[in-house]
């Protein structure tokens, strides 16, 4: 289902209320991921939006896995260091536009 | 039946990157291991042998480590049709070992799905074990055995423990005659990766409980290390280090070898009559070999470096502090090391790049390498500089010639990122691969591992560069020997060869840039290696002796050249690429000799260019 929505959902905000994208989030945040899409309008990817998910999916950006932002780059705070679930995996913040997650609850 | 047991069993061993995939072959194998590239790929391919406790010899296959079989990179293209069986020239495996880190399943048990699906038997080795045990994590590898329908063995390869069972397994399953089933692998959509990750989670929840005491010394040195400010200082220094050891430590080491090679050349030229034979022995193939031989050590420090860095698992946090910096110019965050290498030589450089796996980044990385200033270019500039750059102090601790030499690197760093820059945009259109990469658990490096590693750098740089090297060093001094000057001439003999004839024919070509025939003549032997020019510029201009007497030559040029002349040939030694052992890496590492095309075309072009900008600017300034 969620699938689905990944593949055809408009640029509109996540269904999750409250969700946040990954490329905005702040070392410190943690939550859980709540949908992974394949919609993001960078054009100048050497892939299409569906790879980009492809790739994320298979690193483990899935629906359901806790993820907590660990650290980022000291220039444009690029790119970014997150724990997910029990590995840790750095990506740039373009390539996690279409991550979304839900924070935790301080 | 009978060629089946005569002949070697083939197992290859598939794991996700950081697995300690290679420390398990190692262990498996031994020393008794071949490397080679795939045919018309750039991918090694490590295969080694190993006879078991009962006698089966099996042929083990080490495949590139990979997150799924959906192959990215041309690596990962190589594992995926190795285990199917479609790669040219390979047969299929008979067993796959599937090598997982016990600590970090989640990911490797979507890949073992995957594997499934393709039919082959297979083994999966928990590798690490031990570091799992210490965490207090519990794998019911009884009930994991029955849920994924293999054997497992429980492995801890850097203390080669659990090899044993691995090899009994992997018979076992060869003896039960198990056979590949059909294989119904294809590559999943995103809908079917989420699947397996949830199938994956199920298994992980059933059959793992979760670590006891969970690694905390990875996260704690991640915030000193990856701490924006701390590990970018950590990281400059670290660089600073490693450049100081490639360029000092190895200075010791270089001088031996070359003294070594003087030191046989003079002892062959005792021994042998005066003629060709001699010459060809002292100046053809001894110094061709020592050439060649005084990289070394260059490229073992600095490989010294890099895999103790990567086996700590250093190198991902390295590319995470500078992707950013680097991504500027277009360039992965995994470049800057070979980069940096090649401010002592272009060729260690130009074989670290192959901790780039993305191609394109590879392959940019590559190109641009040699406009970093290598060493070999400082002799050429320290003659020029101190021929025609008055000495003279400008402002407080600023000299003019050292100001030179500054400008020299600088122009050659920006150059570097000006050319990377364009390639993305011309070459790659612009395309900008997504950067997603594992931050793998620190880990103490082993010795052994270490030591195997740089053996096989030594091993790959002295049999297969050392094979286009070599021909090409005695092109060289073929050419510039040949034909010898007739009876009574006045000239240097080098005037008389086909080096001399070339020279004379071409130097029309560098009138535009203010060349005379003398410097067009130095510049063929110079091709050999950029220093070598200083020699030839001391042959052409008959000053006896040129290591002893810099001085001596640096008057005559300044006599001889305007200054718009030696500032041009810097210019020239900028850019240009004057070393054929740079070009013949380049073919080696990409496995084309269209890449070493691309470079030889395009840094001639920018050093002719350069040349012409600065040479006519300087005779318009009156300096020429």
């Amino acid at each position: 289902m969620s699938d689905a929505l990944a593949t055809h959902a408009p640029m509109t905000p996540s269904p999750v209320v409250g969700a946040v994208r990954l490329s905005a989030a702040h070392p410190g945040d943690r939550g859980i991921i709540v949908d992974v899409r394949a919609e993001s309008q960078v054009g100048d990817h050497g892939v299409d939006n569906e790879e980009l998910l492809r790739r994320l999916l298979e690193f483990g950006f899935v629906e359901g896995a806790m993820i907590e932002v660990l650290h980022e780059g000291l220039f444009g705070h690029d790119p970014i260091a997150v724990r997910l679930d029990d590995m840790r995996v750095a990506l740039r913040r373009r390539d996690a536009e279409d991550v979304w997650i839900k924070m935790d609850a301080l | 039946m009978s060629e089946a047991v005569l002949q070697a069993a083939r197992v290859a061993l598939v794991g996700n990157p950081n697995t300690g995939k290679t420390a398990l072959f190692n262990a498996l194998t031994g020393g008794r291991q071949k490397v080679a590239n795939y045919a018309g790929v750039t991918v090694e391919r490590k295969e080694g042998q190993l006879t078991t406790a009962s006698g089966r010899a099996l042929s083990i296959l080490d495949l590139p480590g990979t997150y799924s079989l959906r192959a990215r990179s041309p690596d990962e293209v190589v594992t995926r049709d190795a285990v199917l069986g479609r790669l040219t020239g390979e047969i299929e495996p008979d067993v796959v070992i599937a090598v997982a880190d016990a600590t970090n399943l989640r990911l490797v048990l979507r890949l073992i799905l995957e594997l499934k699906a393709v039919g082959r038997p297979m083994v999966l080795a928990l590798n690490m074990f031990d570091i799992a045990q210490r965490q207090g994590l519990r794998i019911d590898i009884e009930g994991l055995q029955r849920e994924l329908g293999c054997p497992i063995v429980a492995t801890v390869a850097t203390r080669k423990r659990g090899i044993d069972d691995l090899t009994a397994q992997v018979e076992g399953l060869i003896a039960s005659g198990a056979l590949s089933t059909t294989n119904t692998w294809r590559e999943p959509s995103a809908m079917e990766i989420r699947d397996a990750h949830r199938n994956a989670q199920r298994i992980l929840r059933a059959y793992v409980r979760p670590p006891e005491r969970p690694d905390t010394l990875t996260g704690r040195i991640d915030s000193v290390l990856l701490h924006p400010v701390a590990g970018l200082t950590i990281l400059l220094s670290l660089l600073f280090l490693m450049f100081q050891a490639v360029f000092t430590w190895a200075a010791p080491l270089m001088d031996g070898i070359d003294a070594g090679f003087t030191w046989l050349s003079l002892l062959v030229s005792q021994g042998l009559p005066d003629g060709l034979i001699k010459d060809f022995i002292a100046d053809g193939v001894i110094a061709g070999v020592g050439s060649v031989l005084v990289f070394l050590p260059q490229i073992l420090i600095l490989f010294f470096f890099i895999i103790l860095l990567e086996d700590f698992g250093y190198m991902a946090r390295a590319a995470f502090l500078m992707d950013k910096i680097m991504g500027g110019a277009g360039l992965h965050g995994r470049a800057f090391i070979p980069l940096l290498s090649s401010f002592a030589c272009a060729i260690p450089g130009i074989m670290a790049a192959r901790v780039i796996d993305q191609k394109r980044d590879r392959i940019t990385t590559i190109l641009v390498a040699p406009l970093m200033t290598c060493s070999a270019r400082i002799p050429v500039y320290t003659l020029i500089i101190s021929a025609f750059i008055p000495d003279r102090v400008v402002g407080p601790g600023l000299n003019l010639q050292g100001l030179v030499m500054f400008g020299l690197y600088a122009t050659g760093i920006l150059g570097a990122l000006s050319v990377s820059f364009l390639i993305r945009k011309v070459f790659w259109r612009g395309a900008v691969e997504p950067f997603l990469m594992e931050l793998p658990t620190y880990k103490l490096p082993s010795t052994e591992s270490v030591a195997r590693n740089l053996w096989l750098r030594a091993q790959i740089f002295l049999s297969r560069a050392g094979r286009i090297i070599l021909p090409l060093m005695v092109l060289v001094w073929f050419l510039s020997t040949f034909p010898g000057p007739p009876a009574g001439a006045s000239g240097p003999a080098i005037d008389y060869s086909f080096a001399g004839l070339i020279g004379h024919a071409i130097q029309p070509l560098f009138a535009p840039i203010g060349f005379n025939w003398q410097m067009v003549v130095a510049l063929i032997p110079g091709f050999a290696a950029r220093e070598v020019a200083v020699a030839a510029l001391g042959t052409v201009y008959a000053v006896a002796n040129v290591d002893a007497n810099v001085g001596a030559l640096g008057a005559r040029l300044a006599e001889q050249w305007s200054l718009a002349t030696g500032l041009s040939f810097l210019a020239w030694y900028v850019f240009a690429p004057q070393c054929a052992a740079t070009l013949a890496v380049v073919k080696r590492e990409t496995n084309s000799w269209i890449w070493a095309g691309v470079m030889l075309v395009y840094m001639t072009t920018l050093a002719y260019l350069t040349s012409f900008v600065v040479y006519h600017a300087a005779v318009a300034m009156g300096a020429g």
